[in-house]
């Protein structure tokens, strides 16, 4: 540090000349741009920022200085000072992110280790099919109907024309509770469903009824005692064939693919009349693999068509034991296996699988189907 | 029923070339069930030859008997090898030559064997798969030597063998199926039926007392048969083509009758008949042994045709043995009926005994067929075993069939699409209707049609179902899932979203599932209805619990290597009810409503509900850390979990209750009403069903969680003032539950403890004996302003005071 400059001829302090400065500046420079790390740039603000370094210095000169000086000196000082502490600024920008990449890098992990640490959940596809089916149908106004499995005799046969002594009764190899006569069956299909909904609701009735039914069939690769069906019904003003063959056709392509149709084919049910059952046009080959032996289909067994389900117009008999005037009102119900419907429609080739609960059937499913 | 096609064509003048595969598609669209079409020859190739033996040099030097034979075959003589002895010279038989290959691929080659070289194979029926004879070699009544042997055999014709629903049962005839056949090209029709001649009635007649259970009864006696008479060719192989087996000429020719026809026959011995012949119910305990030797006691709501012995034939169903056609009968009674379809069903259902004649009177056999039959069976009777034909009794008590009458627009209503009256009437005609205006009289063989929609059934299969149209879906009225439907879809899937795998079982039980359950005796779950028919003796009961089900999929996952499981399942259970007894109002109006009420209400209690069972590990170990086994806990807290999905709090309570571990089961409730139990299996429950140790349970009733469901959620008040927390330790009884102290602590605290959370338990040395420290988390704030160090204060006070009323001392 010089004496205070007391002679009015103004001698300029070898501190504040600018090539000085110039070479403080350039100092500054190369040990801020050679730190390495934060300790070191924190020693290199102290040595060319801090009170005592050479520019810190040089500042504390212009006080001494005509008024005439300080300007200009005072700039010049200003001018150093700042591309010092900038380049400290950047610098220290730098490291800190060199030192979170650093960081980072250290912290990696194999992301590709096995983590099933907890477990996964998944629905039975019987279930998640059914309540797709039943969500198809929402979509065009039916309701979900479900009903015990434990069954009046009443609903499950006579209301629906199916009397003690017909055929289907027996043909139907039905579960009995109790005994022969209690009146009380395993459902052995989900139309007494139709039943309890015509009983309690007057037409319009659009309902869609997924459920569990029973038949005495011993369980093997295509059978099982326990399965589920899906019905619809259908009843109201001026209702005709039309309707039963356009909502099958509608509910194929929702279920199947764009532009897949159904084809009836006359048969017989007590409970409809016209009755029919209902093949779906092969979803896998679209009928293309048909006399081709070069394309031979699994899933239609190159047939083009799949057994589905049955079908007819609600017979009036039925009508008229649920108190709804046939002269009135027509109707149309359908039935698929669901079991049936799964199986073709995900290759699944014994029924057992669907019947075992082996989790790792089920899991593959996931919370869909 | 099995229908060859040159049968079919003998009586539908289908055009030329039909094959049996064109057929079939055409009897599909028109509503014939056609199973299968077999093509007889299909399995046979190459030189196969009407021939006559003309020599037979029996080669004695071999243990069974070996006949060398010299076969014409027309253009050569060949030598052939034959083991069978059934035939003699001069007999004509059908050989195999050598390029032949016969059914199974089995090929014919000239080859050296017993000491000569057989130049083909001399065929028996099961050779190339015409029967099942293989007694002997087939001999043939009639043939040209060198001829193909395949026309003679049936082998250039194919079978289609038909499904008959239960409204087409004069399907069960080639005369049905030929009608429809014509039907379906639209070609003409020769009834069989009208081919046949009426035989004089008069003569000596066998006495028939009809008293129940037909309304039309013939019978015809038949005299000086010849015992050794053959059945021809011809109705052998159709007999064999349809799946009948042959048997004696006189049970061939009712069977023969009956696929021609429809209607079944019956043939008894008159010589073994004792004096004349009743139709009647059977007397109490009498009994019958059937063709089958099958002894049945007889039912009092059967039918049976009796003579003075008692019972001789169950009457549509079977006839009896001591009645029945043998190798030296020469007199028979030739029984051709109308029995009621329910009649024979019924009697069919209770002896558990179906053939093809109750087959045929169950579905509806044609009332004006018996006399017909009748003719044309005696004729054959005649023509083929030299019969005399006697007298004939025929009781006739039929009553007329009442007109359908039909709106000539329902056709079109029902269907959809344009069909004119005119075009209803040809159809309906085709069938065999006489129509007047819309006066419809149906034919006799079709007694399933009796109202207008049964007749509308017709006319939209002859004009196709293939031409309905397609259009737009039917929309219904609806408004989307119910509220109901929405919360079970939440319960329903919550579970899988909670890492639980979903299973379905079988909802069969036996008591011994209940004994391994640990059930007391006096269980409500014990009260289960049991079926009369079960698949298995073992489980006759329905499930009162998902648990048994559950916990024997988890077993069978255990044994194909799943260590660790996390299963669930919904269902209904049937509960509170042992025995059904259910009344069965009549069909055909709706019945009372209190009727209605009473068939609802006989029926046992079927909730939903929900189990779940884990085993094992929850998480499981690697390189993360150790593994953590699932407890009580775990079920506990996925059953508040599940319940949750639908916005319903389980409380927690003690509880003792089978199947669980009596220290480790919860009570579940919601606002009081019990929903149930969770917690860990007792180690009996879990040892006998062979799980891992520590495997829990729990079982929810969905119907009890869902009534608890609010209908709309009321939204939480939300404060946004900061939060005060405190903890507190507090000591008290071993047997105080954490839960009530922590309800305690929440009722004191009032409105601004906002939450209250045990966060530790201890028991050891730094608290008195008998006694557990139990550490909660208090929080506290209020909805309108930050609470000061009084309200605190007051607050946690107010919170200790409460707890304190359990013996609750702050720890130290």
């Amino acid at each position: 540090m010089s004496a205070p400059n007391k002679n009015f001829d103004p001698v300029m302090p070898a501190a504040l000349d600018p090539a000085n400065l110039q070479v403080a500046v350039d100092a500054a420079l190369v040990a801020i741009a050679a730190a390495a790390d934060l300790a070191a740039l924190k020693q290199a603000r102290i040595d060319h920022a801090g009170d005592r370094s050479p520019l810190a210095l040089a500042n504390r000169e212009i006080a001494a200085l005509p008024p005439s000086a300080k300007a200009a000196s005072g700039k010049a000082v200003g001018a150093a000072r700042g591309q010092v502490n900038q380049a400290l600024k950047a610098r220290e920008a730098d490291l800190k992110q060199a030192e979170r990449e650093r960081i980072l890098t250290a912290e990696r992990v194999d992301v590709t280790m096995l983590n099933d640490r907890e477990p996964i959940g998944a629905r039975h596809p019987i279930h998640t099919i059914s309540e797709h089916i039943a969500d198809a149908f929402v979509s065009i106004g039916y309701g979900v109907v479900e009903g015990p499995e434990l069954e009046s005799e009443w609903f499950n046969f006579d209301a629906l024309n199916i009397d003690r002594d017909h055929p289907a009764r027996t043909m139907q190899d039905t579960f009995f509770v109790g005994t022969p006569d209690s009146g009380a069956v395993l459902r052995t299909h989900t139309s007494p469903l139709q039943i309890r909904t015509m009983l309690n609701q007057q037409p319009p009735v659009y309902v869609v009824c997924p459920g569990r039914v029973y038949r005495t069939d011993e369980l093997d690769a295509t059978h099982t005692p326990v399965f589920h069906q899906v019905e619809g019904l259908a009843v109201d003003k001026g209702l005709s064939m039309v309707d039963l063959k356009s909502t099958l056709d509608w509910f194929a392509s929702t279920m199947f693919g764009e532009g897949i149709v159904t084809r009836l084919r006359p048969s017989y049910f007590p409970f409809t009349e016209p009755s029919a059952e209902v093949d779906l046009e092969c979803f896998a080959c679209r009928g293309e693999s048909v006399g081709d032996p070069d394309r031979s289909c699994r899933t239609c067994s190159s047939e083009g068509w799949i057994e589905w389900g049955g079908c007819g117009m609600v017979n009036p008999r039925v009508l008229q034991s649920c108190g709804i005037d046939p002269d009135v009102y027509t109707g149309f119900a359908f039935g698929m296996g669901i079991e049936r419907t799964l199986m073709f429609r995900h290759g699944i080739t014994d029924m057992r699988d669907l019947v075992e609960g082996d989790v790792r059937f089920t899991s593959a499913f996931g919370m869909d189907s | 029923m099995r229908a060859p096609l040159s049968w079919i064509k003998e009586y539908a003048a289908l055009p030329e070339g039909v094959s049996a595969r064109e057929l079939a598609d055409r009897l599909i669209a028109i509503g014939l069930e056609v199973e299968t079409v077999e093509e007889l020859g299909s399995a046979i190739t190459g030189p196969l030859l009407v021939g006559r033996v003309t020599q037979i040099e029996e080669l004695t030097e071999f243990k069974k008997p070996i006949r060398f034979c010299q076969v014409d075959l027309g253009d050569q003589t060949r030598g052939i090898i034959c083991g069978a002895t059934n035939f003699a010279e001069g007999d004509l038989i059908v050989a195999a030559l050598p390029g032949s290959v016969l059914p199974g691929g089995f090929e014919i080659s000239a080859r050296k064997t017993y000491g000569h070289v057989s130049d083909g194979m001399i065929c028996s029926g099961r050779e190339l798969g015409i029967n099942d004879e293989y007694d002997g070699i087939l001999v043939l009544a009639d043939g040209e030597v060198g001829q193909d042997a395949r026309p003679i055999l049936g082998l250039d014709d194919a079978v289609l063998d038909i499904a008959v629903t239960p409204d087409r049962g004069y399907c069960l005839s080639i005369r049905g199926i030929a009608r429809e056949a014509a039907l379906a090209y639209g070609v003409e029709f020769t009834d069989p039926a009208s081919l046949v001649s009426q035989l004089p009635a008069d003569g000596p007649q066998h006495p028939i007392d009809l008293r129940y259970g037909a309304d039309r009864f013939t019978a015809r006696a038949l005299s000086g048969i010849d015992p050794g008479a053959a059945s021809p060719d011809y109705m052998v192989r159709r007999l064999n083509q349809c799946g009948m087996r042959p048997v004696s000429l006189a049970v061939d020719i009712t069977n023969y009758v009956m696929l021609e026809l429809g209607q079944p026959l019956h043939a008894f011995d008159a010589d073994k008949v004792q004096g004349a012949i009743q139709i009647r119910r059977p007397d109490s305990s009498e009994q019958l042994e059937t063709l089958d030797h099958v002894k049945r006691i007889l039912d009092p709501d059967d039918v049976v045709i009796a003579d003075g012995s008692g019972a001789v034939a169950l009457a549509g169903v079977m006839g009896g043995l001591t009645t029945e056609i043998d190798e030296n009968s020469t007199n028979v009674v030739l029984e051709a009926a109308h029995f009621g379809a329910a009649q024979v069903a019924g009697t069919s259902r209770r002896h558990k005994l179906s053939s093809e004649a109750s087959k045929r009177f169950e579905r509806g056999v044609d009332s004006d067929l018996a006399r017909i039959a009748s003719d044309r069976a005696a004729a054959l009777f005649a023509e083929l075993a030299g019969a005399r034909v006697d007298g004939l009794v025929d009781i006739d008590h039929r009553q007329p069939v009442t007109a359908i009458s039909l709106p000539m627009d329902l056709p079109t209503r029902i269907v959809g699409v344009d069909i004119p009256a005119d075009r209803a009437r040809d159809i309906l005609t085709r069938i065999g209707c006489t129509i007047d205006g819309d006066r419809v009289d149906v034919p006799s063989w079709r007694p399933d049609l009796t109202a207008p929609i049964d007749l509308v059934e017709e006319v939209a299969r002859v004009v196709g179902y293939e031409t309905i149209p397609s259009r737009g879906p039917a929309m219904g009225t609806g408004v989307g899932l119910s509220t109901q439907d929405r919360l079970l879809r939440q319960v329903r899937r919550r579970p899988a979203e909670l890492g639980l795998v979903e299973v379905l079982s079988y909802p069969f039980l036996g008591a011994s599932d209940l004994d391994a359950l640990g059930l007391p005796d006096d269980d409500p779950r014990r009260t289960a209805v049991a079926l009369a028919n079960p698949l298995n003796d073992q489980q006759p009961l329905m499930r009162t619990t998902l648990l048994p089900g559950l916990l024997a999929i988890a077993r069978r996952n255990v044994s194909r290597g799943s260590e660790s499981l996390h299963l669930y399942e919904y269902g209904q259970v049937f509960r509170d009810l042992a025995e059904v007894s259910a009344p069965v109002a009549a069909a055909g109006s709706r019945p009372p409503e209190p009727v209605i009420q009473e068939m609802l209400s006989a029926l046992p209690r079927q909730p939903e509900h929900l189990g779940l069972v884990l085993c094992g590990d929850w998480s499981q170990a690697g390189w993360w850390g150790a593994a953590r086994p699932v407890d009580w806990s775990d079920a506990i807290r996925l059953a508040q979990a599940i319940a949750n999905a639908v916005g319903v709090t389980l409380e927690v309570e003690p509880d003792v209750h089978a199947p669980w571990h009596p220290g480790r089961c919860a009570r579940l409730s919601a606002d009081g009403v019990v929903v149930g139990h969770a917690g860990e299996l007792h180690p009996d429950v879990v040892s006998a069903y062979g799980l891992p140790a520590r495997s829990a349970a729990a079982e929810l009733d969905l119907s009890v969680v869902l009534g608890q469901a609010a209908p709309v959620v009321p939204a939480p008040e939300v404060s946004t003032f900061p939060v005060a927390k405190e903890d507190v330790a507090l000591v008290v009884d071993e047997v105080t539950s954490a839960e009530s102290l922590r309800r305690a602590l929440a009722d004191g605290g009032g409105e601004l403890l906002e939450s209250v959370r045990l966060f530790d338990v201890y028991s050891g040395p730094q608290v008195p004996e008998g006694k557990k420290s139990l550490a909660f988390a208090l929080r506290m704030r209020a909805t309108d302003r930050t609470l000061t160090d009084e309200d605190i204060a007051t607050v946690r006070g107010a919170a200790l005071a409460s707890a304190g009323q359990l013996g609750a001392e702050l720890r130290g």
